[in-house]
């Protein structure tokens, strides 16, 4: 699907320009060891910064409110109890506003003095902006940052899960659409499981079984039967809806006190480390599911660039007749690797029932395998950055949630909007040409 | 896309080759005459072809859907769980009351969409034909759209969006300018096209200048039309006046498209206007320069910019024609199904019907034609059921997914019904006819 055009100048550009920390698949020694007159300056970056920093103008400056902005930065049950921040919103919005401009005109000295823009300063970059924001909308008003946070990490569960199946898919070569029929069949089967045998683990693995189910049909049809990826994947999404959507009206709702109402995982604060002001209740006053999650992360990003099973998936994804050539099984690596994604994928799946929503509704994952896709190529298939990607998604949409109830100066629609509207931002500027693995989406032949 | 290589190659070049063949072997084959036997073998492959070819693998691959939708009707039919409690005491009770529920499924979805004999009136009788067209005219305009992004090698996603905006440029013009008849309804058609041309362009512009992948883009400009569009419904662009709801006023009579047959149809002009895309689309793709240069780039950029083909600029036209055509499904929802105002729901998910359909169809203009009218006649007659029977019209879902996927997959639905491959004949034939040689042979030695 992407197209790969070999525009050496540009690459190198834009790998300056977006700076990455040199991880072992950007290939940063590639535009080091290229001849420094190629090395051409991409101001991608500042015009987005300058973009950001004059919109806080406009908006934090010129459409400025007047009030006090609080930030309560504890929960009731916090051992440790912050005293709640109150900020002036007018002076504050100035302030900050005028550190984004600062900062946006250092990103331009960057650029000038041939600097690469790291991570961390895009990083620092949002949170001012963020919190700029928040104060701007919450002029009078109180926001609970423990529950923004809490929320944030909730929503995100299902996305970063699917996201990681689809950066293991995707990896080792076959491209995964079916994140979203493999979320909803987790969700469907770890109901109906944890429902009728009354265990929550036995739903977890019906749910495991689910996704490998649903992966094990894209993988028989694209490495077997060499059928387009994208295809299986769309149709599979399409199955998986239409068969979920009819049991549950043919069969679920006749019996849904059997069928349909599954237990539903408890809160599970981890003893010392759930008392951490902010960060303890965000993270470790969550559910298993939750903690499974940070394993999972973990456990893939290791795997994949640590590990002996990473540089096969790896090998396979970008150059299957060299991985051939040296004895690696291309196709039955991709076959269980597939499977492997789907396992992962479908635990996710289980958090909407099992985790959140405790019953199994029609279509209730709602497009986030589409954005788990998203986050997978905005993370440029690494774990890590996919699920930064899909905290991201997270927090815009419980952002929304949250000043839904405080009430806010903006439309909810724009709110919501927001997120879509700056992954657009953020993939035609700041990521630019992503390059997926080099043979994601082509099916392998031996010769 | 995958199957684009064969696309061109049997749309144009098949007439010529199998006219040479037809007047060739003849020629070739007598005077040769000494392997005889092989000439024959013409009608052996004409025969293959009807039996192993597309055609043959299309329908096959609708019986095995169906097959496949009757088996789950069965399944949870409560009658059909009743009986087999006592199945071995009766069988035959279980069976007819399979018979019973699968063959009243498929009777109610044919009389819902093509024709009812019970009915007392034959204007009545023939009304579903006329559904189902009504129901394929924007599954027609969305499938052609993605279809020919298809072959562009782009994955057009973002058909919701492209229709939402479409439906709100059509619906805006069609309830605000109070035009004379005839020239509204084209200013408000052409609006929603130009509406649905440039969301789609967007894409294709990001794709073209800046190397965004096209998934990602259309995926999030599908939510952005989505918010937008609810922005303006509760707004005074698009609201009706004096009405709480987001819902948009009644199209004006001279913007609705006219009824074809008489006001006792819904079918209108918008099926006429389809059919005259799917041959401009035919046209495009078959006999222009530009649809040339759109299959080029498709089959291979690499190649298609080394031969001068401005393949950035192809991504954008193929965007802004693909957007416009979904966009026209869009105005048809708005000014021929429902003219009474639009909500944010006035996609209907057709948006995401249309990626099957253009699967369906093969991407081919005529394919997806077909396509669409075999989707529309199962919508159609997916209510009749659902009214009529109880059961739930997701399970047509479940019979058109499974008939992309079947599709896509030849040696699948050959393997199921053990036909003969055409491509390569030989390959089942060669190890069967020289086997039993080998092992007479070896018998012979052996005796």
């Amino acid at each position: 699907m992407s197209d790969r055009l070999p525009e050496n100048v540009t690459t190198n550009g834009l790998a300056g320009g977006s700076g990455l920390p040199p991880t072992e698949h950007n290939h940063p020694d590639a535009a080091i060891d290229a001849p420094p007159t190629v090395l051409v300056k991409s101001w991608k970056a500042p015009i987005a910064f300058g973009f950001f920093a004059l919109g806080a103008i406009v908006l934090f400056i010129v459409f400025g409110r007047d009030g006090d902005s609080t930030f309560r930065l504890s929960t009731d049950s916090d051992l440790i109890q912050l005293p709640a921040v109150v900020l002036p919103t007018r002076a504050t919005g100035i302030v900050l506003s005028i550190v984004l401009v600062v900062l946006a005109a250092i990103s331009v000295w960057f650029v000038a003095t041939d600097r690469k823009i790291r991570v961390w300063f895009m990083a620092v970059f949002a949170v001012v902006f963020l919190i700029a924001f928040l104060t701007w909308a919450s002029a009078g008003q109180t926001i609970p940052l423990p529950g923004l946070l809490i929320g944030t990490v909730s929503l995100s569960v299902p996305l970063i899960f699917g996201a990681l199946g689809g950066v293991i898919s995707e990896r080792v070569g076959v491209v995964n659409v079916a994140i979203e029929g493999q979320l909803l069949a987790g969700a469907f089967v770890s109901a109906v499981v944890a429902s009728v045998t009354g265990n929550l683990f036995v739903g977890l693995l019906g749910a495991v079984i689910a996704g490998t189910l649903v992966s094990f049909v894209l993988a028989a049809f694209s490495i077997k039967y060499l059928v387009d990826q994208v295809i299986v994947g769309v149709v599979l999404n399409v199955l998986v809806t239409g068969l979920t959507s009819f049991l549950y009206s043919q069969v679920l709702t006749a019996n849904p006190d059997l069928l349909n109402s599954p237990p539903r995982f408890d809160r599970l604060p981890i003893p010392l480390l759930s008392e951490i002001p902010i960060i303890g209740p965000t993270l470790f006053r969550q559910t298993i599911v939750v903690y499974l999650m940070y394993i999972a992360v973990a456990v893939v990003f290791y795997g994949l660039f640590k590990t002996k099973w990473g540089l096969r998936v790896r090998a396979v994804g970008e150059h299957p007749q060299a991985a051939d050539t040296v004895g690696i099984k291309v196709n039955s690596t991709r076959f269980w690797n597939v499977l492997l994604a789907g396992a992962i994928t479908g635990l996710g799946g289980a958090y909407f029932t099992l985790g959140s929503v405790g019953q199994f509704n029609k279509e209730m994952t709602a497009g986030a395998g589409y954005i788990a896709l998203a986050a997978v190529i905005f993370g440029r298939w690494d774990p890590i950055r996919a699920t930064l990607a899909a905290l991201l998604f997270g927090f815009a949409t419980n952002l929304q949630y949250v000043l839904g109830v405080i009430g806010s100066p903006v439309p909810s629609e724009f709110l919501l909007m927001l997120p879509y509207l700056i992954t657009i931002f953020a993939v035609a500027g700041l990521v630019g040409r992503v390059r997926g693995p080099a043979a994601a989406g082509r099916p392998y032949v031996s010769a | 896309m995958s199957d684009s290589p064969v696309t061109p190659g049997s749309q144009a070049p098949v007439t010529p080759a199998s006219s040479a063949a037809a007047s060739g072997s003849p020629a070739s084959g007598s005077p040769a005459s000494g392997p005889a036997v092989e000439p024959p073998s013409r009608w052996r492959k004409a025969f293959n072809e009807i039996i192993g070819g597309s055609v043959m693998i299309s329908v096959l691959a609708v019986v095995l859907a169906i097959v496949a939708g009757g088996i789950l009707i069965a399944v949870t039919d409560e009658n059909v769980q009743k009986a087999a409690g006592y199945f071995f005491a009766r069988p035959g009770d279980t069976f007819a009351e399979i018979w019973k529920s699968v063959s009243g499924a498929y009777v109610a979805l044919f009389q819902g969409a093509v024709f009812n004999p019970k009915r007392p009136e034959f204007v009545d009788q023939i009304k579903p034909i006329t559904e189902t067209l009504t129901f394929a005219t924007p599954l027609i305009a969305a499938g052609l759209g993605v279809g020919l992004a298809f072959r562009v090698g782009m994955f057009n996603i973002g058909g919701r969006g492209q229709m939402l905006i479409a439906a709100a440029c059509a619906g805006w013009v069609g309830f605000t300018l109070h035009l004379p008849w005839g020239i509204h309804l084209v200013v408000a058609i052409l609006a929603g096209v130009i509406g649905g041309g440039i969301w789609g362009g967007i894409a294709g512009l990001l794709k073209a200048r800046t190397g965004a992948h096209e998934v990602i883009v259309t995926i999030m400009l599908n939510y952005v039309a989505f918010y937008l569009v609810s922005y303006l419904l509760r707004t005074p662009v698009l609201q009706a006046p004096g009405s709480n709801n987001p819902k948009s006023p009644p199209i004006d009579a001279t913007a609705v498209l006219p009824d074809l047959l008489g006001p006792q149809f819904n079918l209108h002009l918008g099926f006429i206007i389809v059919i005259a895309a799917t041959v401009f689309v035919w046209w495009l793709l078959n006999r222009s320069s530009l649809g040339f240069k759109f299959r080029a780039v498709g089959l291979n950029p690499n190649a298609a910019r080394v031969a001068g083909i401005d393949v950035k600029n192809m991504y954008v036209y193929a965007m802004l024609i693909s957007g416009a055509l979904v966009g026209l499904a869009g105005v048809f929802q708005v000014l021929g199904t429902v003219t009474t105002g639009f909500s944010s729901g006035i996609d209907a998910g057709i948006g995401f019907d249309a990626i099957t359909v253009a699967l369906l169809g093969r991407s081919k203009p005529w394919g997806i034609f077909v396509a669409g009218i075999l989707f529309g006649a199962f919508k159609a007659g997916g209510f009749a059921m659902q009214a009529s029977q109880g059961i739930p019209i997701d399970i047509v879902l479940v019979v058109q997914s499974l008939i992309v996927l079947f599709i896509a997959a030849p040696p699948l639905v050959r393997a199921v019904f053990r036909l003969p491959d055409p491509a390569n004949p030989k390959k089942p034939k060669a190890p069967k006819t020289p086997k039993p040689a080998v092992e007479t042979r070896e018998a012979v030695a052996a005796k």
